[in-house]
């Protein structure tokens, strides 16, 4: 689910007649509905500005240098207001800017609960002072900060080059905060005094019929950022665009700002429903991340000089409403550096359970417990595996989360039970909106505790959301969270048992009848304003909700919570999917620059609507859809109520079996995707990669998103156009080998390979050099291929070298965490032997699977191969030499999966 | 050999992989699987040795070395399932802590505990197939029944029909000698009606043209102010609404010009003048007490808006009214209300009140009127006997239709025709009318929803009058006509047993008739081919 607009039938009547008018019947977003940057008074004023001398000049007389920072007095030689500059040396090579009113009429928001701790610092040292700035020493690597005084400027050094530069086209602008004039009098004296004007919009603006009260009157922010060197910027998701992000001259800025955007279209940069301020340039030479920590509305600025002659530069500049500039500089030098370097500042992606990386099969709606039984006995039926059912709004009794349907739902134990009894799974949707009734316990409580959001005017605020007028509770609020978190005890949501997740949606929030469909500006999250927080709701939502499906297990279980809207940080808390796409082949497209471009900035749990969300896909599509899917990290299917239904075997037994396949393909190789997302969790390495992270000096790589790679082994390249009768994949590194994994035929690196597909196809390569370990054996959901033994698949690189590696744990509770309970194995091939080792020797885990063959590819005939175990002995293995595909299988090693061993070959 | 393996450890027997495991109980492959020889893979494609067969590691493309083990991805399990039905599994579900078999066989390692249900099962099955027989047993009783009567109504229907078709000719040559009679009396009566309208006609010019000389005399009595016999120049001046260029006055030339060039006329000359302004001429009596004459159209447009609003209920009918999305109301709304303004008929003129008209015409004479009472008669005789072929020719269609629609191979579902059933759920009273329509309709207020008109039988094609598909029902917002379709199965009564939604503007009815209950086997039959064993 689900969009802000469906079948009308479902809403009040008064609803229907503000959709009516929503409603051209065309199937492209409204952008009447939404702001452009002309739109919005303080972009309007931002962009207005233009590069050139800023008015800002560093008061050196007023720095200060401690063990952890530095300060400085900025000020602003047109109206005299000073600003305070805080510089940071943070550990792991980052640098750490911010800049806040010296003296605010009241404090501006700073964002909380995004980092993970306050950032280690290390000593910044000065290295020479003069009356036209600084210089400071970023310890390694001859690493130089330098502050330059008049105007005020910071450019980041490392030897004679320039990394990149802080206002150097003068953009930055600090709209300090004011008190209001009430007279045309003491304005006139105002202006002639400070050199500023009142403009529309600063003190109050409209949009459409909705009038935003700003008691705090203009706010905003903003910086430029230029990156010498640097032709590709990427990140700050969501966008439905390419992954690496365009130019802006000449259109608007892409867009932060979480917005429930019904029917998006793609190729655009207009804001969608989550929101990350996270930016990487990359090169040949250097990656580097910039992380601006703002939850307001937020505008992004690319330019670049790509074409010209001279030394490609690309500028940025960010703007935000409110709030203060505080960014992370991440030096990098490589992609992998970058993404440990956020990791440390957001944390990591949540270790999910593993069977949250199988299938999963949703609709809105499966309509009763009959359906779901129906739905769960077909697959079954038609032999495919899957592991979660899910259900949208209409399970609920009239919208109220937490309830379920009486005549739908009436035993939802019975129904959990069921679902248990084949070791699978279900999520039921709880979203943040909360019917205003009073005979639903939920309101009641949240009411009479004062958690929810309220109004300009003090009173709860009120929307229009799916169950008709409704208060949005004050995620924000610790003590609400808490409360949130305890209604997901088995006790206090009847009807729950541990196999049932949750999945919050709307939680933008979105808000049918508010201004761009979202929240009120002013409604108010305690003390701060909507505005200063507004990117931060859906992350909260989260995490209140997982940190309630935690608590329900005492703390044991890993909780799965599925989320439309972030922020950074989210990735903490679960997974996130795009929204509310569409069955067509561009949206097929999109999902994999989208889900790439969340990798990037930590989220690595994202899929896309397999099939599509509105309208119906052709059976072909759905095919392709579902073989993408089955690579995407997320994979799962879900259609829009007024669409005819698509369970896999709807459309005629060949399709079926594709289906089949496709998804079987999944669970054969559910090993690695655990595997993939425990580094994440571990490191905050990504799960999808675009090709430049693990190929940063191939420029062809550089702007690639219709392939991407899972981890450094796998090579995807989906099938994404209708009718394909081939596709040009793109095999990345000089003097490497790529296997193809069904066919087992070797292709050379840095080539591209035309590869002729037939609706069957899925491209996808073995890099050679790795090992990766399949279950061969898929049963109808990963529980029950718990013990299944493993396939190794060893990919020899042409110095006849691999390695790998295999995570096992119990796949569902943090026993891997707080008592060190897994397996985590590195197996190697050099010197024609195979060996597996112990990478976490402090660590205890017993598992009942063992290895029942190793395929190795780029092999040549051994005259024999020993299987050597500790204890000493030794065993021959029988195998199949394939010569034409120089394929050798080793028959049945039988050792188990956690032991060390080593197979020689002779 | 056992396959009750429970007890053994089950991770050293994996470690070991040496435990072998039973041979399929399948009785037609069993002998392939002879201990001790090597085994062939049942597709031929390789041989191995026997201690190869079940060892947990698929070595033949078929599956077929490992009939118990979960190791091949394409294998199938035997479950013999003595009591109950023996049946095949895939490998797949083989010590997936699952319990598929009813005897439990598939689970023999995995730690999950499983109930013997067969003999249950086989019980259940058992009694659940002789209630199914002895429905179908009765079934096909009343079925013959209905052929019986389906085969009585046809040729009743048949007779009928060929009666109509007997009486039609009759009725035809009827209208056909009346239009004459009628013509004939018409011409007559046409005749005397014209000649009585002229001499009406020529009778109000008479009156009219006697009228407006008494109105010029008044006239001219009124403008001959100073009652010299003569109406001057200064006397017509006063009547602006005379003024021929319309500019607000009348000057002396265009006064001098409505006279005819005179300064003054007389009585007679003004009979000219008077042509030239009877037109515009405004009375001074009327002018003094000038009340604007009420407007005679508002009553008639308050009048032409309840005949929408009318019109709005009558020619609506519930298709319209039903519509379940509140969105599509409000669309429809807006077009019937744009229809409506095409259909209003232009604001009907008001029926002539003018003074000239208030003499009405005199009553025909007692010659037009007799021709005129004989011409209506033939009128209304042939009209009737037209009525009746009409009537005749519908019947006729009616039974056409219905001896024409395909009610099975035996019309056994021509009982069905012209019958609605109903179920009611918790939200809607859903109504069958086989061979015609499918309707649901909520029970607390609100207009019914057409799901379907009847389209065609739709079962597969060694069972089409399994199914009936009803389609082209009413639209659904952004998605397709509501359609329904209707599962035909063997029971003694007619009813609706169940109605759902799976797919949105998608029904799935189910309805039981005796019409598709098949010939019984004999219970024992029945009763002997799922009990082997």
């Amino acid at each position: 689910m689900a969009a802000f607009v469906v079948s009308p039938l479902k809403m009040g009547p008064l609803l229907v007649l503000w959709l009516a008018g929503c409603l051209s019947g065309t199937w492209a977003v409204d952008r009447g509905n939404f702001k452009t940057c002309d739109q919005s008074a303080f972009c309007k004023r931002q962009r207005a500005l233009k590069p050139g001398q800023s008015p800002y000049r560093a008061l050196l007389e007023t720095l200060e240098l401690t063990n952890t920072k530095l300060t400085l007095q900025l000020i602003n030689d047109n109206n005299k207001v000073r600003l305070l500059l805080e510089l940071y040396r943070l550990q792991g090579n980052m640098t750490r800017v911010k800049i806040n009113e010296l003296k605010p009429l009241k404090p501006r928001f700073e964002v909380p609960d995004v980092l993970i701790n306050d950032p280690p610092t290390e000593p910044l040292s000065l290295l020479s002072r003069d009356e036209n700035g600084v210089v400071l020493s970023l310890g390694a690597d001859s690493q130089r900060l330098i502050v330059s005084a008049k105007p005020f400027r910071l450019d980041i050094m490392e030897g004679r080059e320039v990394l990149l530069s802080l206002n150097s086209r003068g953009l930055l602008a600090f709209e300090h905060l004011r008190i209001r004039k009430d007279t045309q009098a003491s304005q006139q004296f105002e202006i002639a005094k400070e050199d500023e004007k009142v403009e529309d919009g600063m003190w109050e603006e409209t949009f459409k019929s909705h009038t935003d009260s700003k008691p705090n009157g203009p706010s905003s922010i903003s910086l430029d950022f230029s990156l010498p060197g640097v032709e590709n910027v990427y990140g700050i998701p969501e966008h439905a665009d390419s992954l690496k992000l365009k130019a802006t001259d000449g259109g608007d800025p892409y867009r932060l700002f979480n917005l429930d955007v019904f029917q998006y279209e793609v190729f655009n940069p207009m804001a969608l429903y989550g929101a990350i301020p996270v930016m990487l340039s990359h090169s040949a030479q250097r990656t580097m991340g910039i992380f601006w920590l703002n939850a307001a509305e937020t505008w992004v600025d690319i330019s670049s000089n790509t074409g010209s002659s001279e030394t490609p530069q690309t500028d940025v500049r960010w703007i935000s409403e409110s709030g203060i500039i505080d960014v992370f500089i991440m030096l990098g030098p490589t992609p992998t550096d970058v993404f440990s370097q956020y990791a440390s500042l957001t944390g990591t992606q949540a270790f999910p359970p593993l069977s949250a990386l199988a299938y999963h099969q949703c609709r809105w709606n499966y309509n009763d417990q009959e359906d779901v039984a129906a739905v769960d006995q077909g697959f079954d039926d038609h032999d495919i595996p899957y592991d979660f059912i899910w259900l949208d709004i209409e399970h609920t009794d009239g919208k109220r989360y937490f309830t379920w349907d009486p005549h739908k739902f009436p035993q939802p134990k019975d129904m959990l039970q069921g679902l248990l009894d084949k070791r699978r799974k279900m999520v039921t949707i709880v979203d943040p909106h909360i019917k205003v009734d009073s005979s639903y316990k939920i309101h009641n409580e949240i009411r009479s505790k004062g958690f929810y959001v309220k109004s300009k005017d003090g009173g709860d605020y009120e929307g229009w959301c799916w169950p008709g007028n409704s208060g949005y509770p004050d995620f924000t609020n610790p003590e609400m969270r808490a409360w949130w978190a305890s209604m997901f005890a088995y006790d206090q949501y009847e009807g729950s048992m541990e196999n049932m997740y949750t999945w919050n949606d709307m939680n933008e929030p979105s808000v049918f009848n508010g201004p761009e469909v979202t929240m009120h500006k002013d409604a108010l999250h305690g003390n701060w304003e909507n505005r200063d927080l507004h990117n931060l709701y859906g992350l909260y939502v989260q995490r209140a909700t997982a940190e309630g499906l935690i608590e329900r297990s005492g703390g044991v279980e890993r909780p799965f919570v599925l989320a439309r809207a972030f922020f950074a940080g989210s990735q903490r808390y679960g997974a996130v999917w795009t929204g509310d796409n569409a069955a067509e082949w561009e949206h097929l497209k999109i999902s994999i620059p989208m889900c790439l471009s969340l990798g990037l900035v930590g989220v690595s749990f994202c899929g896309a609507d397999v099939g599509g969300f509105f309208k119906s896909p052709s059976t072909e599509l759905l095919v392709r859809w579902y073989q993408t899917g089955a690579y995407q990290p997320f994979f799962r299917a879900h259609a829009h109520l007024d669409t005819p239904r698509r369970e896999p075997w709807l459309f005629g037994p060949e399709n079926t079996a594709l289906i089949r396949e496709a998804v079987r393909q999944r669970y054969a190789l559910l090993p690695y995707w655990y595997q993939l997302f425990y580094h994440a969790h571990h490191s905050g390495q990504p799960v999808m990669r675009p090709l430049w992270v693990e190929y940063p000096q191939d420029t062809a790589t550089f702007s690639m998103d219709d392939q991407f790679l899972l981890g450094r082994d796998l090579l995807v390249h989906p099938v994404t156009e209708e009718g394909a009768r081939g596709v040009t994949a793109y095999l990345p590194g000089k003097g490497e080998v790529w296997f193809d994994v069904h066919t087992f035929q070797k292709h050379n690196g840095a080539q591209n390979l035309y590869i002729p597909v037939t609706i069957s196809s899925i491209p996808v390569f073995q890099r050679g050099g790795s090992i990766i370990s399949r279950k061969a054996r898929v049963r109808r959901s990963s529980s029950c291929m718990e013990h299944d033994p493993y396939t190794l698949f060893v990919a020899l690189s042409p110095k006849r070298f691999a390695q790998g590696e295999l995570y096992i744990d119990d796949g569902h509770t943090f026993n891997f965490d707080k008592q060190k309970q897994f397996i985590h194995r590195r197996f190697s091939f050099a010197n024609n032997a195979l060996s597996s080792r112990n990478l976490a020797p402090g660590s205890q885990f017993t598992t009942f699977s063992w290895v029942e063959k190793i395929v190795i590819l780029g092999a040549s005939k051994p005259s024999k191969a020993t299987l050597k175990t500790p204890d000493g002995k030794e065993s021959q293995l029988e195998f199949e030499f394939d010569a034409s595909m120089s394929v050798l299988t080793l028959r049945k090693p039988g050792v188990n999966a956690g032991l060390d061993w080593t197979v020689v070959l002779q | 050999m056992d396959f009750n393996l429970a007890g053994v450890h089950w991770l050293s027997d994996l470690l070991l992989c040496t435990q072998p495991l039973p041979v399929p109980t399948i009785p037609t492959e069993r002998q392939f699987y002879e201990e001790n020889k090597p085994f062939t893979c049942l597709d031929g494609s390789s041989t191995i040795p026997f201690d190869r067969v079940n060892d947990d590691y698929c070595d033949c493309r078929d599956g077929s070395d490992e009939p118990g083990t979960a190791a091949c991805p394409n294998g199938s399990f035997h479950c013999t399932n003595a009591g109950f039905r023996p049946t095949f599994i895939p490998s797949s579900r083989i010590n997936d802590g699952i319990c598929d078999c009813c005897d439990t066989t598939d689970e023999y390692n995995s730690g999950a505990t499983c109930q013997n249900t067969c003999r249950e099962m086989g019980r259940k099955e058992r009694e659940s197939l002789q209630i199914m027989a002895e429905i179908t047993k009765e079934g096909f009783l009343l079925k013959q029944q209905l052929i019986h009567e389906a085969k009585r109504g046809q040729e009743d229907k048949q007779g009928k029909l060929t009666e109509l078709q007997g009486s039609k000719k009759g009725l035809e040559e009827k209208v056909e000698a009346l239009r004459t009679v009628k013509e004939t009396a018409e011409d007559p009566e046409k005749e005397a009606k014209e000649r009585h309208l002229k001499a009406w006609e020529e009778q109000k010019e008479l009156i009219r043209m006697e009228k407006d000389k008494t109105r010029m005399a008044e006239a001219f009595l009124e403008l001959d102010d100073d009652a010299d016999g003569y109406v001057s120049v200064a006397e017509l001046q006063s009547h602006l609404e005379l003024d021929p260029d319309s500019d607000g006055s009348l000057s002396e030339t265009e006064t001098q010009g409505l006279l005819g060039g005179a300064d003054k006329v007389d009585t007679s000359t003004f009979e000219t003048v008077w042509s030239g302004i009877k037109d515009k001429y405004l009375s001074e009596v009327s002018q003094g007490q000038s009340e604007p004459p009420a407007p005679v159209e508002t009553p008639q447009e308050e009048e032409s808006r309840d005949f929408v609003s009318d019109h709005d209920s009558d020619h609506y009918p519930e298709d319209y009214a039903g519509e379940e999305d509140v969105e599509d109301d409000e669309e429809d709304d807006h077009e019937e209300e744009e229809e409506e303004e095409e259909k209003v008929p232009p604001t009907v003129q008001t029926p002539e009140k003018r003074e000239d008209d208030e003499v009405s015409m005199p009553p025909y004479d007692t010659e037009t009127q007799s021709l005129i009472d004989a011409a209506q008669k033939a009128r209304d005789d042939f009209d009737e006997a037209e009525r009746a072929l009409r009537e005749v020719d519908d019947q006729m269609k009616n039974l056409e239709k219905e001896i024409g629609f395909d009610f099975g191979p035996s019309a056994e579902f021509a009982y069905l025709y012209s019958q609605c059933y109903e179920l009611s759920t918790s939200e809607y009273i859903y109504r069958l009318c086989p061979f015609n329509r499918v309707s649901q309709k909520p029970k607390f207020g609100g207009s019914e929803t057409n799901l379907g008109l009847w389209g065609q039988w739709a079962g597969p094609e060694d069972n089409l009058y399994s199914v009936m598909k009803y389609d082209h029902g009413q639209g659904c917002w952004q998605g397709p006509n509501r359609s329904t379709t209707v599962k035909l199965t063997c029971g003694k009564e007619t009813v609706v047993t169940s109605t759902s939604e799976p797919s949105r503007c998608e029904y799935l009815m189910e309805f039981t008739t005796p019409a598709v209950c098949q010939e019984p086997a004999s219970l024992d039959e029945v009763l002997h081919g799922h009990t082997e064993l």
